[in-house]
């Protein structure tokens, strides 16, 4: 029989070098006895050698056995060294065995390192620092804590991170740890009465504890599920938990069947005064003097149509997503619906499609600012997926309900040609369905609209699926806008003639 | 009126946020800016409870309003208006001594800081940004900050809150507009939206920003969240979770935050006098976990609901599982992880160990019973390599057979 006595009830390092020699010496789990160096020695077994080392072997440990072990170690259960030898042994003839949590060693040595994990958490979560003012210097904190395994040297760099400008020492009964504003130093356990029973700010800590507490809602196992008894008797607040407890019924009964006394008086100038701000401020602006007409008409009709509920989309979306552009504008394009980014930031055209149209406009030689971009249906259609939302086609029912803005925003542009981006926009403009494809480049008249010329919707361009199409169906794309663009010019010349037809 | 002092003022103002569910330290990601002499604080990924109240929840943070004299007159809120609640008021140096007095004590990781509007939207909003100025700046606190921010304030006041807060959150209060028509006249639905919209874009902004350069300033890391009060206005838990799939989806909030409503002192006449069951809010929480980590979509979830309203007496999953029996028994050891999260019983832990043990070793009921939460729910729902449900998973009994009893709340 072998003994290894360690030099303390969490060392690790003792306990890893010297499971490392035994190991590698293929020596058997039950020929060593593991102690702690003031734990009284086993009196069955004696310090003599064991039997004879087996063949040698290089050691294989997972990283996360070793992550384990570090834990494990800290436990308050007397056999964990041995227990740790026992799977490290185990590990060498089925390196998966980690894998395998139903295992009884696997499971076990999970159950413990959850428990020193949880200690250590509560560690972090219920030490209570007492000021100690000390002349001359800033003020010391000192608390008393009494956890369930062996974790002060394992909590106490959270401390050390957290506490860094402030001198501190955490008794504990077999421990202390202290921090003295550079350096971290350990120490023999103490007593409760190292530290001072009160400090000034709990009676502070107790108001808020009490007043943050609803009455109206009592739910004490999970209190004591997450806040076990055994750490109430260090925590200032825990005196207040019975008293509070019988009162609760009380205290919401009085909550309830209280009725209101008096109505402050000056509660109705108050509102009315806030009232009168807000209106002010979402107030139209007065009329420019020398502005356009056409730009007011645009601005009166977007804010009336901000409050759109002609279709349910309202319901879901962020906004609604106006048209946006110059009031005198020769081109106005019609797209399909607002996407994620246009809904959040209540602008059209600025998403992935935005960017690949403004390009294109830019090759085709179209200023955007000097143009006028608005879309068929002006709510986000959507089907929320997680943290996404996945865009949806909208239904003719959609597209017939938001077509009044389109109209009265076609009413006040009077473009020279409208460019409808897509089959929504067809579907508004002319009122009937089309295979964009079959009359892409044509030009269809709209009692809408007036001269309407067709193209893709710049998302299609998104969705093809090779590069090579994507640079075709792109150049094809920009070729239709500079066509476009041409024909707006020649419009009093006749070019602008319809050349396609919907059947 | 008397002047108060800070005990009365932390009274009042401590009572009066309490009706904020949300109280979470977790997701922040530590300050890269070099830390200040004398500073203090640091951060934690998932957060730390420094206490428990007995109404069960976590106490992480202090949480306070500002103020609570308020000029909106919501009829749900306790410092509406026309409230005769007892007011208070503190100036931002009062609630940064306060913080940093807990903190240094190991009371809480950090300030959640709301207030009642007064004067505008914008002055109530530079005050509650002055106090995490305070205290990043002068005081150089590392620790957590969660600022509740007012919809209606300047788009360059949320810019700053967003520099110095760990967390920002804009309450949509109640799941429909129409019912925030009725209950809170002065909010519109419509603001609160594209004030979440644009926070949103500005997380996406910055987030992009950090990932090109490490020294972009950070906004907000810990990213968004809300609440929504539940049972005030009638509304169905369907409207409530199609409203949070909306939330989640387009505003990639961190968290919904559901508070059941609680009576208040002297509430309006338009109120139910009574709230509405704890397990209610629970049921939610449990559909919105199913939403987020277990792939449902969320018009599933309102499928297996009561006319919309979810079982009080079944977990969401298993009801949903109850309606769906012929896409199971799953067979543990080949099932692909989207079915076997379907599972009732099986967390997203279970899950993903089901997956890492069945490459190496074919499982048995026992295997998978040690980690799953309830074994006795999840047998009639899975095949294993020496068990089959047989017809138990067709009986009329089913779900009498895998309902775990109600939880009971119990005085000691």
């Amino acid at each position: 029989m072998r003994e290894v006595v360690l030099r303390a009830p969490d060392d690790y390092e003792g306990w890893r070098d010297a499971a490392r020699a035994l190991a590698e010496g293929s020596v058997p789990p039950e020929a060593v006895v593991w102690r702690v160096a003031d734990d009284a020695p086993d009196l069955f077994v004696s310090p003599s050698e064991g039997p004879s080392d087996g063949p040698r072997r290089a050691l294989r440990v997972a990283r996360r056995f070793v992550d384990l072990a570090e834990l494990v170690a800290c436990h308050k259960d007397p056999e964990r060294f041995a227990f740790l030898y026992r799977v490290l042994c185990r590990l060498q003839d089925e390196p998966r065995l980690l894998d395998i949590t139903t295992d009884e060693d696997v499971f076990r040595i999970e159950m413990m390192a959850k428990s020193v994990r949880r200690d250590r958490h509560k560690m972090t979560a219920f030490v209570r620092f007492k000021e100690v003012a000390v002349e001359g210097v800033p003020p010391a904190y000192l608390a008393w804590f009494e956890p369930e395994h062996h974790i002060v040297a394992l909590a106490a760099p959270f401390f050390v991170e957290r506490f860094r400008a402030m001198p501190w020492t955490i008794v504990t009964p077999e421990a202390r740890a202290s921090w003295d504003g550079a350096a971290l130093h350990f120490g023999p356990g103490g007593s409760r009465d190292e530290v001072p029973a009160e400090d000034a700010t709990e009676e502070h800590w107790r108001t808020y504890y009490v007043n943050i507490f609803n009455p109206a809602r009592l739910k004490v196992d999970a209190m004591k599920r997450e806040m076990p008894m055994k750490y109430w008797k260090n925590l200032p607040e825990a005196q207040l938990i019975a008293p509070l407890i019988r009162a609760a019924g009380n205290d919401e009964a009085r909550m309830v069947a209280t009725p209101q006394k008096t109505v402050p008086k000056r509660a109705a100038t108050i509102v009315a005064r806030a009232d009168e701000a807000r209106a002010t401020r979402d107030a139209p602006p007065p009329p420019a003097v020398h502005g356009g007409m056409g730009g007011n008409g645009l601005d009166a009709l977007k804010r009336e149509a901000l409050a759109c509920t002609r279709c349910d989309l309202h319901r879901f979306a962020t906004q609604v997503v106006f048209g946006e552009g110059l009031s005198t504008a020769d081109l106005v394009f019609v797209g399909e619906q607002p996407g994620d980014k246009e809904d959040l930031a209540g602008k059209p055209f600025i998403g992935p499609a935005g960017s690949l149209f403004d390009r294109a406009l830019g090759e085709a030689g179209i200023d955007r600012s000097r143009a006028y971009v608005t879309n068929a249906v002006k709510h986000f259609k959507f089907e929320p997926r997680g943290k996404r939302r996945i865009h949806k086609k909208p239904g003719v029912g959609e597209i017939n309900a938001c077509h009044h803005w389109l109209e009265e925003e076609l009413k006040i542009l009077r473009p020279k040609l409208t460019i409808a981006l897509g089959a929504s926009a067809i579907r508004s403009l002319t009122g009937q369905s089309a295979s964009v494809l079959s009359v892409r480049g044509t030009v269809l008249t709209s009692a809408l609209a007036g001269p309407v010329f067709v193209t893709v919707h710049p998302s299609f361009l998104l969705r093809l699926p090779d590069e090579e199409s994507q640079r075709t169906e792109y150049a094809r794309f920009v070729e239709d806008l500079r066509a476009a663009k041409a024909l707006a010019a020649n419009g009093d010349a006749g070019g602008l003639q319809a050349t396609g037809t919907l059947l | 009126m008397a002047r108060l002092d800070i005990t009365e003022k932390l009274a009042v103002l401590a009572d009066a946020a309490k009706y904020d569910a949300s109280c979470a330290s977790s997701g922040a990601k530590p300050r890269r800016e070099p830390a200040k002499a004398g500073g203090i604080g640091s951060i934690t990924g998932q957060g730390i409870c420094h206490s428990y109240a007995p109404d069960g929840r976590c106490i992480s943070l202090l949480k306070l309003l500002l103020t609570n004299h308020c000029i909106y007159d919501c009829l749900y809120c306790v410092n509406r208006v026309s409230s005769d609640v007892r007011r208070a008021r503190f100036t931002p140096e009062e609630v940064v001594q306060l913080t940093l007095d807990f903190y240094r004590r190991n009371y809480i990781e950090g300030l959640f800081l709301s207030s009642g509007i007064i004067r505008s939207p914008d002055y109530t909003m530079e005050q509650l940004v002055r106090v995490a100025q305070l205290l990043r700046e002068e005081h150089g606190f590392r620790g957590y900050i969660h600022l509740k921010t007012i919809p209606d304030a300047d788009p360059n006041l949320i810019e700053q809150a967003g520099r110095f807060a760990d967390r920002l959150s804009i309450n949509v209060e109640l799941p429909k507009a129409t019912s925030l028509e009725k209950l809170a006249p002065q909010k519109q639905a419509s603001t609160i939206r594209k004030a979440m919209g644009g926070l949103r874009l500005r997380l996406d902004e910055a987030e992009d920003e950090r990932k090109r350069s490490r020294r972009a300033p950070a906004f907000a890391p810990a990213g968004q969240s809300t609440q929504m009060i539940v049972g005030a206005d009638g509304e169905k838990d369907s409207d409530i979770l199609e409203s949070s799939a909306t939330l989640y989806s387009g505003y990639k909030l961190k968290r919904v935050y559901y508070s059941a409503y609680s009576p208040i002192p002297g509430s309006s006449q338009s109120l139910p006098a009574r709230k509405p069951p704890l397990m209610r809010e629970h049921r939610l929480y449990q559909a919105d976990w199913l939403y987020r980590y277990y792939g449902f979509a969320m018009d599933e979830v309102v499928g297996a609901t009561d006319g919309g309203m979810l079982d009080l007496d079944l977990d969401p999953k298993l009801a949903w599982a109850l309606r769906n029996r012929g896409r199971f028994p799953i067979d543990v050891n080949s099932a692909s992880r989207e079915d076997l999260l379907r599972v009732p019983g099986l967390g997203v832990k279970s899950v993903d160990r089901i997956i890492d043990i069945r490459r190496l070793t074919a499982m048995r009921l026992d295997d998978v019973a040690k980690l799953a939460r309830s074994a006795k729910a999840l047998r009639p729902f899975v095949t294993a390599l020496d068990w089959t449900p047989g017809a138990s998973l067709d009986g009329a009994h089913l779900a009498r057979a895998v309902k775990r009893p109600a939880e009971q709340l119990s005085l000691f």
